[in-house]
C-alpha cells in the first residue's frame, strides 16, 4: 500500500532511469557482452521495478507513470528471460562451413521427404507423358518447350548468332529473382500444413520428369544433362532447401512428439530455417549466373562433356559440403 | 487457431507481474502495409533514378541493376527496418505500431526474416486477403506470417497528459479541505473508475444535457460509495463538479 505517492515517485524514479539507461546500452549495441556486475545490476534493477509496477497497478492516480513502468519493465523482461543467445557479429566463414551444413543436417529427414516427393511428380510426370503425349500441352511450364526437342537441339547447335547478347545481366537477374521468389512460396506454405509445399515441389518433379522423359525419347539425353545440370546442380537442391525449410515450419506447426506449445516449437526452429533461406539464396544466385552465362551455350560452343562435368562436380562438391562441412566442430 | 481473439495480450512474469500489450487491427496494419507500399514505390522510383548511372557499363547491366534493386528493396525494406527500428516499419512508425515477440522476449532477426518472408502468401489473392482473414481469425490478431515467427503487432499509443487546468478551470474544490479523504481516495479508486470519470469530463459537451445530468449523478454515487465526503464538502455542488473535484485528487500530482 502507498501511503505517500509523492514520495514514493521521488524515491524510485532514480532506479527507474538507470534501469533505462542500462536497458538503452544493451539494445543500442546487441553484439556487446556485458560484465557480470552490470547483469547483476540489470536484474536487481529489474525486480525493483517490478514491485514498483506491482504497487503501481492498483493505483488509479499517476495512469503515465504506470504506463512507463510497464514499458520498461517489458524491456527488461525481453532482455532477462530470453534463453536464446542473443546474435552477436556473424561470421561468413563459421557461418558457411559449419553452421549451413549443420542445420541441413539436423532436418536431413525434412530434405527426403522434399527429395522423395519431388521423385514422385518426376516419375508423374514422365508416366504422364509417356501415356498420352498430348498431355505435353498442359504439363509443360511455358511454349519454348512444347517444340520437338530435336527441332529446338538443331538450331541451337546451328545459331551463328548469340541470341542472349546484349540481354545475359537481364536474363540473369530476372532468373535469381524469378527462382527466389518460388523459393520463398515453398518455404511460405509450409504453413498450410506442409500441403502448399507438397504441392510446389511434385508440380516442380511433374515438369523436371516431363521435360527429361520428351528428351530422352527425342534421343537428346546429351544436350538435356549439359543444358539442366550445370544450374540445375544448384537450382534444383536450392528449391529441395525451400522445401526442407517449408516442412521444418509445418513440423513445428503441427508439433507431432512434442508438449511444446505452438508458439515455442516454431521459436526453436526460427534460425535453423532463417540459416536454410540464405543457403537456398546464396544458391539461387549462384544458378542465375550459371544458367544465363554457361548453360544456354551448346556444343560445339561448349562441348557437352564439359557442361556435364561441371554440373557433376557442382553436385558432388555440394553434397560433400552439406553431408560433411562443420562435422569435426559439432 | 482459436477462435477467441482479443485486443490486448497478457504477459505474466516469473516474478508475477503482469503487464498488457495492446494488439494491432487488421485495419490499421492494412494502413500501415499501405504507406510502406507507397514508400517502397517512392525509394525504389529514386533507386531507379540513380542506378541509370550504370548504363554507362550497358543497357543490359543497368536493366539487371534495377530488377535485382527492386527485389531487394521489396524483400529487403520489412526486415532491414524492422531489424534497425526495433520492430517498426515507416508505416507501423507513423501509425504507432510496433512487432514483438509474442512472448515479450526479445525480437530475433530470424523471426522478422521469417514474418517478412510469409508475405509470399499472406499477400494472396491480393490486398493482405489471406493475412486478413488469418489475423481475423486468431487469438492475437497474426497473420501467418506472425504466426510462423511467434511475432505479434502491438499498438504503442502515445499517451498524453489531459489538460487538467483548462478541465478543471481552476473552481474551488472543496473536497481538499478533507485532505485525510482526499487520500483516502487516491488509494481505493480503480484505475477504470478514474479512467471512465476523467473521459466523462473530457467528453461532457458530447452529451445531451438529461444524458449528462444522468451519468454525472451516476458517476458521483459511485465515488461516493469509494469514499463518502461530510454532507458540507457535497451539498452545494453539483453531480458535475463532485465528479471534476474528484479527477483533480485522483490526477494533480501537486495536490
Amino acid at each position: 500500500m502507498i501511503l505517500d505517492l509523492p514520495r514514493f515517485l521521488s524515491a524510485e524514479r532514480r532506479y527507474w532511469t538507470e534501469l533505462e539507461s542500462a536497458l538503452d546500452r544493451i539494445e543500442s549495441d546487441p553484439s556487446r557482452r556485458p560484465q557480470l556486475d552490470e547483469i547483476k545490476a540489470l536484474h536487481y534493477l529489474y525486480q525493483r521495478a517490478s514491485a514498483d509496477l506491482a504497487k503501481m497497478a492498483t493505483f488509479s492516480s499517476e495512469p503515465e507513470t504506470r504506463r512507463y513502468l510497464e514499458s520498461l519493465v517489458a524491456r527488461a523482461y525481453a532482455e532477462i528471460h530470453e534463453s536464446r543467445e542473443a546474435r552477436r557479429r556473424v561470421h561468413v566463414r563459421r557461418w558457411f562451413a559449419q553452421e549451413l551444413p549443420q542445420a541441413f543436417r539436423r532436418h536431413v529427414r525434412a530434405f527426403w521427404l522434399a527429395v522423395a516427393i519431388t521423385l514422385a511428380g518426376c516419375a508423374f510426370g514422365a508416366l504422364a507423358l509417356r501415356i498420352d503425349p498430348e498431355a505435353k500441352a498442359v504439363i509443360m511450364p511455358f511454349g519454348g518447350l512444347l517444340e520437338n526437342p530435336a527441332t529446338r537441339v538443331a538450331r541451337e547447335e546451328h545459331a551463328k548468332e548469340d541470341r542472349l547478347h546484349g540481354v545475359k545481366n537481364t536474363f540473369a537477374a530476372q532468373l535469381m529473382t524469378h527462382n527466389t521468389q518460388v523459393a520463398f512460396t515453398t518455404l511460405a506454405l509450409g504453413m498450410t500444413w506442409g500441403f502448399g509445399t507438397i504441392l510446389i515441389l511434385f508440380y516442380n518433379g511433374v515438369t523436371l520428369g516431363a521435360v527429361s522423359l520428351d528428351y530422352i525419347q527425342a534421343g537428346q539425353s546429351n544436350f538435356l544433362m549439359g543444358w539442366l545440370l550445370p544450374h540445375g546442380a544448384a537450382e534444383i537442391p536450392a528449391i529441395l532447401l525451400a522445401g526442407q525449410a517449408g516442412f521444418i515450419l509445418a513440423g513445428a506447426l503441427i508439433g507431432w512428439g512434442t508438449s511444446l506449445p505452438r508458439g515455442q516449437r516454431l521459436r526453436a526452429v526460427s534460425r535453423d530455417v532463417l540459416t536454410l533461406i540464405f543457403g537456398m539464396c546464396l544458391l539461387l544466385v549462384w544458378a542465375g549466373i550459371i544458367e544465363a552465362f554457361f548453360s544456354q551455350y551448346h556444343q560445339p560452343v561448349i562441348p557437352y562433356t564439359l557442361k556435364i562435368a561441371f554440373g557433376a562436380v557442382e553436385l558432388a562438391a555440394l553434397t560433400l559440403y552439406l553431408s560433411r562441412s562443420g562435422t569435426s566442430a559439432q | 487457431m482459436s477462435p477467441a481473439r482479443t485486443s490486448s495480450l497478457v504477459i505474466e512474469t516469473p516474478e508475477g507481474i503482469s503487464f498488457t500489450l495492446i494488439l494491432a487491427s487488421p485495419i490499421t496494419r492494412f494502413l500501415a502495409w499501405l504507406i510502406d507500399f507507397i514508400a517502397i514505390m517512392a525509394l525504389d522510383s529514386a533507386l531507379q533514378n540513380a542506378l541509370q548511372i550504370t548504363g554507362i557499363l550497358g543497357a543490359d547491366f543497368a536493366q539487371a541493376a534495377g530488377i535485382l534493386a527492386y527485389f531487394a528493396l521489396s524483400t529487403g525494406y520489412g526486415i532491414g527496418l524492422e531489424w534497425r527500428l526495433r520492430g517498426q516499419t515507416l508505416g507501423k512508425r507513423v501509425l504507432g505500431l510496433r512487432v514483438m515477440d509474442a512472448q515479450g522476449l526479445r525480437l530475433d532477426f530470424s523471426q522478422i526474416v521469417i514474418r517478412n518472408l510469409l508475405r509470399a502468401i499472406d499477400l494472396l489473392p491480393g490486398f493482405y486477403l489471406v493475412g486478413g482473414m488469418v489475423s481475423v481469425f486468431t487469438k492475437n490478431a497474426q497473420r501467418l506470417g506472425d504466426l510462423a515467427a511467434n511475432t505479434i503487432v502491438v499498438r504503442n499509443p502515445r499517451i498524453e497528459q489531459p489538460d487538467l487546468d483548462r478541465l478543471l478551470g481552476g473552481k474551488f474544490n472543496s473536497l481538499l479541505e478533507y485532505q485525510h479523504l482526499a487520500a483516502r481516495l487516491r488509494q481505493r479508486a480503480t484505475p477504470e473508475l478514474a479512467g471512465i470519470a476523467l473521459s466523462a469530463l473530457l467528453r461532457r459537451e458530447e452529451f445531451e444535457p438529461h444524458a449528462r445530468v444522468e451519468l454525472f449523478d451516476e458517476l458521483a454515487s459511485c465515488v461516493q460509495s469509494v469514499v463518502e465526503f461530510p454532507a458540507e464538502a457535497v451539498e452545494s455542488i453539483t453531480s458535475e463538479q463532485y465528479v471534476r473535484n474528484a479527477v483533480e485528487i485522483l490526477y494533480r500530482r501537486s495536490n
